[in-house]
């Protein structure tokens, strides 16, 4: 029952903080938050503990630990909502509750004194909560359900600002864009349980994976526009997982989704939700893997094209957390080509354990990140590179954190970082050589951009230069001395994460998560580390020559490449495409028509009967002129009548 | 007595009876309307009279009618009157075009 506990806590806590929090609770709301949030991280990792630890035999059962039914359809289906233990689900209690954990704790500074801090917690628990319940799902209709809440969480808190026109916009992206993908997802599951006749997720991988079974037998003989029944189930799922990932093309969200505050980017739209996606291919992976490769090849290609692309744009980015945002996006690109390269059992499922190993230390680094660039906006009041520079010296913690936290996503060992994509790289050089170029090319470009980022932060320009801006703005000088480096509530944060960063490297990961449950050796050997560290360093030294110090060197190469770079600058217009096609097509051949018969011919017709019967009704309305003349008449012609009618028919 | 036949009886009675309802349907003056009503409430009573007297002259059944009628009329009178004197404190008036508070 310490289990039920880990989700239900932060649940408890967003109900009494969104009740009674901003009238009661306000001063005390952050506290209450992070402890309760607090406990739920020690309850999973003490879950992590005895399911990994204390665990004896070879291999990682799954365990269902608490079960309720609680929509029964037929015999064998029915929406359970449930606890299951596993090891990529224990896995992400840990990263969920302890990322959150830290961005609670830094929001006790971050946040303090605005207007509706309680709102910000109830929130924050809210998401917490909804996203170990799409953790620990048994059934893929709970994992739909929190799924959506998630969805709203994050719609909540990126409109977080509402009085911020881009903040609203922004929220109301992400909403649209992840529900169109949400359609498919939800198509996806009544597919493939209408062949699988069950919901649940064991049930489900075992009737499609066995190859004697009748069900992956129906599932795969039914087809539609050429392809069976089972790939279009597990595409559409995956385009779920895609828009809630932000792989290309349903990424346009992720970039404005930076209108949040900065510690909810940092643990929904880097860490946690973000990931979801990867997550549910992981939990379907034995069907991806052993009965349908196809839609696996679809879900490498769709990550491989988002590391790079993502990555490239990242390069031209001036606003922080949209490099930071497009970095997230390349680095999922990387967890889910993993999951594309990989196979099911034994040494094949590399790629599996490289895939989630990913997932585990990209979210410190990640949150890490975000975290010390929410400390540098928290000081700078500004999200923009130009505003920034030579602030080494004024945040000391926050430029080590970050110098870490840059150095593990480029892949330097011994950072957390290089471990985690080395693995994914040999994966990928096992299973498509194509695929391990571009995430090599990606890896280097990836430590370009974060060193470009880095040094554009805390070198480039001179302390006493980048005073100037503030000064001249007036307000922001004071602000600047009262703020220095945020509370210890924020550095704390920092600190942890960047040990996290340091240390998730060396966790025998293959131990523990493995695509079958059996233990994995994690091959390691020195010649396939040497091309991708010689490449961060590349890119390293690339960003160092270009923005260490202040310079035109990078303006001038822009200018050389500048149509590419102006594309990328302008995120190779894709968000102009989707405007295109929405507003030009969809408005004009949809939109226009459908709103056109909805005013005519629907709205026409309730309004033609509303004045057929005012019509009839003012022909009506003379007789009642309540003269009681009048109606003496009414009466008599009416006793006439009955009179010649008795007359006629009587005689 | 017996020159002048049922039918010629009947007649008056009739024209009696339509100038009443003409009166009730046409005069706006309250009183004349309760006038008109009196005129053919008394048709009704000479036709019991004149069918009483010319068909059946050995009962008293439509005698006794009659003066039940003009008991109740009475009554009506009084009945209608108080009703007409209630309406003119209302309104000041006894037209019965004022008095159309049924409509609203």
């Amino acid at each position: 029952m310490n289990l039920l506990l880990i989700p239900l806590l932060p649940f408890a806590t967003f109900l009494l903080l969104g009740i009674f929090g901003r009238k009661y609770l306000s001063p005390v709301a952050g506290i209450i938050g992070t402890t309760s949030l607090l406990v739920s991280a020690l309850l999973s990792l003490q879950t992590a503990y005895s399911y990994f630890i204390q665990h004896t035999g070879e291999v990682y059962t799954s365990i269902v630990a608490w079960k309720m039914t609680w929509l029964p359809f037929s015999q064998d289906v029915s929406i359970d909502i449930g606890f299951m233990l596993d090891p990529i689900s224990v896995m992400m209690l840990v990263v969920v509750t302890v990322v959150s954990l830290m961005v609670h704790l830094y929001s006790l500074g971050y946040m303090k004194g605005d207007e509706r801090f309680a709102t910000y917690y109830a929130f924050l628990s809210l998401f917490t909560f909804s996203m170990l319940g799409l953790v620990v799902s048994v059934n893929i209709f709970q994992i739909y359900m929190f799924w959506e809440l998630v969805g709203v969480s994050s719609f909540l808190l990126i409109g977080y600002y509402f009085d911020k026109p881009s903040a609203v916009a922004a929220s109301k992206k992400a909403f649209i864009v992840t529900r169109f993908a949400d359609l498919g997802f939800l198509i996806g599951i009544l597919i493939l349980s209408y062949h699988a006749h069950t919901l649940d997720f064991p049930t489900l991988i075992q009737r499609l994976t066995a190859s004697d079974s009748t069900y992956l037998t129906s599932a795969i003989g039914s087809s539609f526009l050429g392809l069976s029944a089972l790939t279009w189930g597990l595409v559409l799922v995956f385009m779920g997982g895609a828009g809630k990932s932000a792989m290309f093309p349903l990424h346009i969200w992720l970039p404005d989704a930076m209108e949040g505050p900065t510690p909810v980017s940092a643990l929904i739209h880097a860490a946690t939700m973000v990931v979801a996606g990867v997550f549910l291919v992981a939990r379907l992976f034995p069907i991806y893997a052993i009965s349908c490769p196809g839609a696996l090849e679809l879900v490498m290609w769709t990550g491989a094209i988002s590391a790079m692309f993502a990555a490239i744009i990242a390069c031209t980015q001036t606003d922080i957390k949209r490099v930071l945002a497009y970095s997230t996006m390349s680095q999922i690109g990387y967890m889910m080509f993993a999951l594309g390269v990989a196979g099911y059992g034994g040494e094949n499922g590399l790629g599996f354990t490289a895939s989630m190993f990913h997932l585990f230390t990209h979210a410190f680094f990640k949150a890490l990140l975000f975290l010390g660039a929410g400390a540098v906006i928290h000081m700078i009041h500004s999200n923009e590179m130009k505003d920034m520079g030579g602030l080494r010296k004024s945040m000391p913690i926050t430029h080590i954190t970050f110098l870490i936290a840059c150095l593990a996503i480029a892949g330097i060992p011994p950072f957390a970082g290089f471990f985690s994509k080395e693995e994914i790289l040999s994966a990928a050089w096992n299973a498509n050589k194509t695929i391990y170029y571009i995430a090599l090319l990606t890896a280097g470009i990836t430590a370009f951009y974060m060193f470009r980022l880095y040094y554009n932060i805390f070198w480039s320009k001179d302390s006493s230069k980048h005073e100037t801006p503030n000064d001249a703005k007036g307000h922001h000088a004071s602000d600047h001395d009262g703020h220095g480096e945020g509370t210890w509530t924020m550095k704390i944060p920092l600190l942890i994460l960047s040990i996290g960063a340091i240390t998730a490297g060396f966790i025998p990961f293959g131990n523990f998560v493995s695509s079958d449950g059996h233990h994995l050796h994690l091959p390691f050997e020195i010649t396939n580390a040497i091309m991708p560290i010689a490449v961060a360093l590349a890119g390293i030294l690339m960003a160092t020559a270009l923005y260490k110090t202040e310079n035109d060197k990078s303006d001038k190469i822009a200018a050389a490449v500048s149509g590419l770079y102006k594309s990328a600058y302008h995120k190779f217009y894709i968000d102009e495409v989707y405007l295109f096609v929405t507003k030009k097509i969809l408005f004009n051949l949809v939109g226009r028509p459908a709103a056109w018969i909805d005013k005519n011919i629907v709205d026409g017709a309730v309004n033609g009967v509303a004045s057929l019967v005012m019509w009839k009704a003012n022909l009506i309305k003379s007789i009642q002129s309540g003269k009681v003349q009048d109606y003496a008449l009414y009466f008599y012609i009416g006793v006439f009548g009955l009179a010649v009618l008795a007359i006629y028919l009587v005689k | 007595m017996s020159g002048v036949p049922l039918t010629h009886i009947i007649i008056v009675s009739t024209l009696l009876f339509f100038i009443g309802a003409y009166g009730f349907l046409t005069r706006r003056n309250l009183i004349a309307m309760l006038m008109s009503v009196e005129l053919m409430l008394n048709s009704v009573n000479i036709n019991f009279i004149a069918f009483n007297k010319y068909l059946f002259p050995d009962n008293l059944d439509g005698l006794v009618y009659t003066i039940f009628i003009i008991a109740i009329a009475a009554a009506e009178a009084a009945v209608a009157i108080a009703i007409i004197i209630n309406l003119f404190r209302n309104t000041r008036s006894i037209d019965a075009e004022d008095a159309d508070q049924l409509k609203n």
